[in-house]
């Protein structure tokens, strides 16, 4: 498989260079809100739409900033254009769709500091990715977080029944249980060969 | 001992200590997370990006701080992020002067100590609403206690991973490294050891203390 | 944050234009912090990527003692001195009798995680490319990373061919990676195992910059054998 082909940019994000399990990007809400099913498959959701419009936003304004040779100034656009892209998707969602806002409504603010949204613009500017080849990385980004948050999920549904040592119980667990899922995932490095 | 958050808290020892050990950023709130288990394969990147992170932690602090009665409410998170992200550019500038191994190495990590939380909840829980001597200790404590956990996971991962320690061979040539530990997987499992020991060591602690107490009632 | 102003924040409600000015003011502060910054430490990251380059120059051709940064490309070969060093795409190594002794290049190629940006040194007398070296890799520790430690890869790069055809216009056999174990001519790079990703990057790199030098090289051979004495 060719590294510069659309397919594998998307399988590398998704799931050989899993941007939680191998990058360890957005592990806050990873750890935060992979308690239910139906809450990580929500927040995945609103990151996928967010990955999206931001990624679009920070290819443009790279393009714009590489233009005038202002790199410098890379990093505080992007966090400001990503803060605001944010605030707007949410206002958006609420005016035209408030079925779409009741679901992913509470979980669009806390994507503001969610560093995978940053290290999505800033990997595609550092690795030179044309416009599709960056839509490709977002998809595969947010679909490789959603991936991880909802086995994450499954896999704690199972725990709360499981009887453990109580100095062991919460985070020093959940970490446990990620590593073994970050294990599992490095199988797929041979998928790039 | 409750007192009104709100207020400015006095200057004392615990200002400093707060970040170390009892509100460590990384072994007791669970903050910032990206860069302790992505930078932290070898001691010397793990060193490097505490070091970076206490920078823009002290800076930002100590200008939310002068700024506090200057800058409105309504758009306070907006200026702080501003502020955050402008020192660390000047942070990844620096590194990149320094040194461009450890800025190759580092990669965009550096970068993305802006969206690191720790930075903005303190410049939001405390500089924002302490004098700038405080906001200067505190972040300083927040700091060193940062880079003391990034250290605690940098030193296992590069001894066991590469049998080295700072780049400096530790056991021969001998010795056959466990990669596993400078691997992603090995970066969770340091660190859910790192909890799990704090948590035995803190519960042992509170049962002598529990029992000294009975001790104590008895007499 | 609670609606109730805690004893030190300012008024509640100042209008829109105050909002606007405190975030100007922030921002310019901002800018031109930044821009010092970016204007004091240029010229030592300059400085820096200089030394790297140099540094990697002697690793690739080792017979060199002195370098000449060149650019070459469809216009011709100029020689760079000065402030225009950075924009070098060719250093000349010459020994110490002032014999051209190599010919280094950059290659660059997406690998495994990230770009990988590579050097190699290539001698018009030999028709090889004789040396590599990794600039810049974020590739896996312990496994992507073998390619600058691994002494049966870096071997491939003692002689490898890169011979142009009859009329120097492309080249005769394209520099291609093979899998691990399966080189069977010069100009094949054998691959390692557990690092497939990246030894096909480095293949790559170097296969897409021979194509678009070598023939330049080719071109402008005499006038970089003379250059020393001058």
């Amino acid at each position: 498989m060719q590294p510069d082909s659309l397919t594998f940019i998307f399988l590398n994000a998704f799931i050989i260079n899993n941007f939680v399990l191998a990058m360890f990007l957005g592990l806050c809400p990873f750890l935060g809100v992979s308690g239910k099913i139906k809450t990580a498959w929500n927040m995945g959701l609103a990151v996928i739409f967010v990955m999206l419009v931001s990624s679009n936003c920070a290819y443009f304004i790279n393009k714009l900033l590489v233009r005038y040779e202002l790199e410098f100034l890379r990093l505080i656009c992007y966090i400001a254009v990503i803060a605001s892209a944010v605030q707007l998707v949410e206002m958006a969602v609420k005016r035209f769709s408030p079925a779409l806002f009741r679901t992913l409504g509470i979980f669009l603010p806390l994507i503001t500091t969610n560093c995978a949204i940053l290290g999505l613009a800033l990997f595609q500017t550092n690795r030179n990715y044309n416009f599709t080849q960056s839509l490709a990385f977002s998809i595969g980004a947010g679909a490789g977080f959603t991936l991880a948050l909802i086995l994450m999920a499954g896999l704690r549904e199972k725990l709360e029944l499981a009887d453990v040592p109580d100095v062991s119980m919460g985070a020093a667990l959940s970490l446990t249980l990620a590593g073994l899922l970050s294990l599992a995932f490095m199988g797929f490095a041979g998928l790039g060969g | 001992m409750v007192r009104d958050p709100r207020l400015p808290e006095p200057l004392n020892w615990g200002t400093f200590t707060q970040g170390l050990w009892r509100d460590n950023p990384v072994f007791v709130m669970l903050l910032g997370l990206c860069p302790v288990l992505a930078v932290t394969n070898t001691a010397m990147n793990a060193l490097a990006m505490g070091i970076a992170t206490t920078f823009v932690l002290l800076s930002s602090g100590v200008l939310v701080s002068l700024l506090r009665k200057l800058i409105p409410k309504q758009v306070r998170i907006a200026s702080y992020i501003i502020i955050i992200a402008t020192f660390v550019t000047i942070a990844d500038y620096a590194i990149m002067a320094i040194s461009l191994d450890l800025y190759n190495a580092l990669g965009a990590f550096i970068q993305l100590i802006v969206a690191n939380c720790i930075i903005l909840g303190r410049a939001e829980a405390y500089a924002s609403k302490n004098q700038v001597v405080n906001a200067f200790v505190n972040g300083l404590g927040m700091g060193l206690g940062f880079t003391f956990a990034l250290l605690c996971l940098g030193v296992v991962r590069e001894i066991l991973g590469s049998g080295t320690l700072f780049g400096l061979s530790l056991f021969g040539a001998d010795f056959q490294p466990w990669a596993i530990f400078v691997l992603p997987p090995g970066g969770f499992f340091v660190l859910a050891f790192w909890l799990f020991l704090f948590a035995v060591v803190r519960k042992h602690r509170s049962h002598s203390r529990i029992q000294e107490q009975e001790i104590a009632d008895a007499a | 944050m609670s609606d109730e102003t805690s004893p030190l924040s300012t008024p509640a409600n100042p209008g829109p234009a105050s909002l606007i000015l405190t975030l100007g003011i922030i921002a310019m502060m901002s800018g031109l912090l930044v821009v010092t910054t970016y204007q004091v430490t240029k010229p030592i990251i300059a400085a820096n990527r200089q030394e790297a380059l140099e540094k990697a120059v002697f690793s690739v051709l080792p017979e060199a003692t002195s370098k000449v940064n060149f650019r070459l490309d469809e216009e011709g070969l100029r020689r760079l001195e000065g402030d225009e060093m950075g924009q070098a795409n060719l250093f000349a190594g010459y020994d110490e009798t002032g014999e051209l002794a190599g010919i280094a290049l950059e290659g660059a190629a997406r690998g495994y995680q990230d770009v990988v940006r590579i050097l190699y040194g290539y001698s018009p007398e030999s028709e090889c490319v004789i040396g590599m070296t990794v600039m810049e890799s974020t590739e896996t520790p312990g496994l992507g990373d073998k390619v600058e430690t691994d002494p049966d890869f870096l071997a491939n790069f003692e002689c490898l061919e890169a011979r142009l055809n009859e009329a120097g216009t492309a080249m005769r056999n394209e520099i291609v990676t093979v899998k691990s174990g399966e080189k069977t001519e010069p100009w094949q790079i054998d691959g390692i195992s557990g690092a497939t990703v990246t030894s096909q990057a480095i293949g790559t790199a170097i296969r897409r910059s021979s194509r678009e030098m070598l023939p330049l090289i080719e071109k402008n051979k005499e006038s970089l054998k003379r250059t020393i004495d001058e």
